[in-house]
């Protein structure tokens, strides 16, 4: 199986985060602090990563700020051509560190949002007085200069509020803005029923998106990410299973996406032992299902196929037991019924946090 | 339709954008937040000269002098590309 050149790479620095979000995409079962990798080994790693052709580097967690050699990792990237983002909660970094990582070479800062009504969005992250600590982050990170992102996740309690949160990216002083549904996977799957919003409300946040990208055009990008659970065909998860992406995990796994490690019988290598490289290009849990030639039917004769590449692994199985099922979501699965069972299922106010 | 730019203009590539060469896929790239433009070799050589000091006019001057070609064709081009980039938020007006 030949590789293509991988294009963004996703830098779990650390599992240690201040907030507690209900949906987080880390595994259920978090990285210890004494497991991550050191610095020595990320620079190697982002090294290695530009030299295959990596683009993006993705600074994210955890919250990466827990990690104390935040600035030397952004200062090797920098130096090896990476185009570094940092993706934080923007909880326990000081303007001053903020600085530092400006003049290390950071490019673009991205800032979580868990709702515009502070009491919810702490509520939320679990965290009092966080909303207001991230509106200081923003205007610090203005003052950088750096240009910031806002991104949110949108759920069943602030699925109402989506023109306010793009209003107050704005006013915050954002160039681009996220607004991306709950992925069903880890933390989100045990809360699904608490974050599944209801299927008229889900319908009416893409109409209201399309109205404010043109209220807002030339002014703010905006980048939306659809409810699975309503669309009628998968997302092209990753854009291909080992095709354009790759997560390093914060002991040093290599994965094609979040959530590969909930697919039982994947063999993921770690950059302890092996470069990154040969892991994106030998290793079994990469070329599990690299390519179409591991697909079954519907998607295997489907003209679709190289377009949406059978939708989401993680979700076939979180749906229907079987990580090679079609993505249930796709209107030809023959599982189709078991999506719109689990987004019509009861409501459930109870969350899990994420601990 | 895209507008015409007036000469006096300076582009330049907004912060955190950065134009870039391939080094394992060939080409140049426009590095943007979440986006990767390839740059088509037209567009880099405008680029190259959006450095925050050019003004419009001598950029497509700069062009039309060191391509041979038609003034007016490098203008409504670089300002097609330019108002482009502009709406993507990339590049500054």
């Amino acid at each position: 199986m030949n590789a293509p050149a991988p294009l963004a790479l996703l830098a779990e620095l650390t599992h240690r985060c201040p907030l507690a979000c209900p949906y987080c995409s880390n595994p259920l079962d978090l990285d210890r602090r004494e497991d991550e990798l050191d610095t020595q080994t990320w620079l190697r790693v982002f090294d290695e990563a530009a030299r295959m052709g990596v683009l993006h580097l993705h600074l994210s967690g955890g919250e990466p700020a827990a990690r104390r050699d935040l600035a030397d990792l952004v200062r090797g990237a920098a130096g090896s051509g990476l185009y570094t983002n940092l993706i934080t909660s923007g909880i326990g970094l000081t303007e001053a560190r903020l600085e530092e990582l400006a003049s290390a070479g950071l490019d673009h800062v991205q800032l979580s949002l868990q709702d515009v009504v502070a009491e919810e969005a702490d509520r939320i992250a679990g965290y009092a007085g966080a909303h207001g600590k991230k509106i200081q982050f923003a205007a610090a990170v203005r003052a950088t200069g750096l240009p910031l992102t806002v991104n949110t996740v949108i759920h069943r309690s602030n699925i109402s509020r989506i023109g306010q949160l793009v209003e107050m990216a704005m006013e915050l002083g954002a160039r681009r803005v996220e607004i991306a549904h709950a992925q069903y996977y880890g933390w989100g799957l045990k809360n699904r029923a608490a974050l599944m919003p209801d299927r008229a409300d889900a319908l009416a946040a893409g109409r209201d998106i399309e109205i404010l990208r043109a209220e807002t055009s030339g002014r703010l990008v905006i980048d939306y990410v659809p409810p699975d659970y309503f669309a009628a065909t998968p997302k092209p998860c990753t854009n291909g299973w080992g095709r354009q992406s790759l997560n390093v995990t914060p002991r040093g796994r290599v994965l094609p996406c979040h959530a590969a490690e909930s697919i039982p019988g994947l063999d993921f290598w770690n950059v302890r032992d092996r470069s990154l490289s040969e892991i994106w290009e030998e290793s079994p849990a990469f070329n599990a299902f690299r390519g179409t030639d591991w697909m079954a039917e519907p998607c295997q004769s489907c003209e679709h196929r190289e377009r949406d590449f059978g939708g989401c692994r993680c979700q076939a199985l979180a749906l229907t037991g079987d990580a090679r099922n079609t993505d249930p979501v796709c209107r030809y699965s023959p599982l189709h019924h078991l999506v719109s069972a689990a987004s019509a299922a009861p409501h459930d106010e109870s969350l899990v946090p994420r601990r | 339709m895209t507008a015409a730019l007036s000469a006096d203009i300076v582009p330049r590539l907004a912060r955190g954008v950065r134009l870039q060469e391939d080094r394992v896929r060939g080409g140049w790239n426009l590095l943007a937040p979440e986006r990767v433009l390839k740059a088509n070799p037209v567009a880099v050589e405008v680029l190259k000269l959006c450095d925050g000091q050019r003004r419009f006019g001598d950029i497509v001057d700069d062009l039309t002098a060191r391509f041979s070609v038609d003034r007016a064709r490098v203008e409504a081009d670089s300002a097609a590309l330019l108002n482009d980039l502009a709406a993507k938020r990339m590049v500054e007006l």
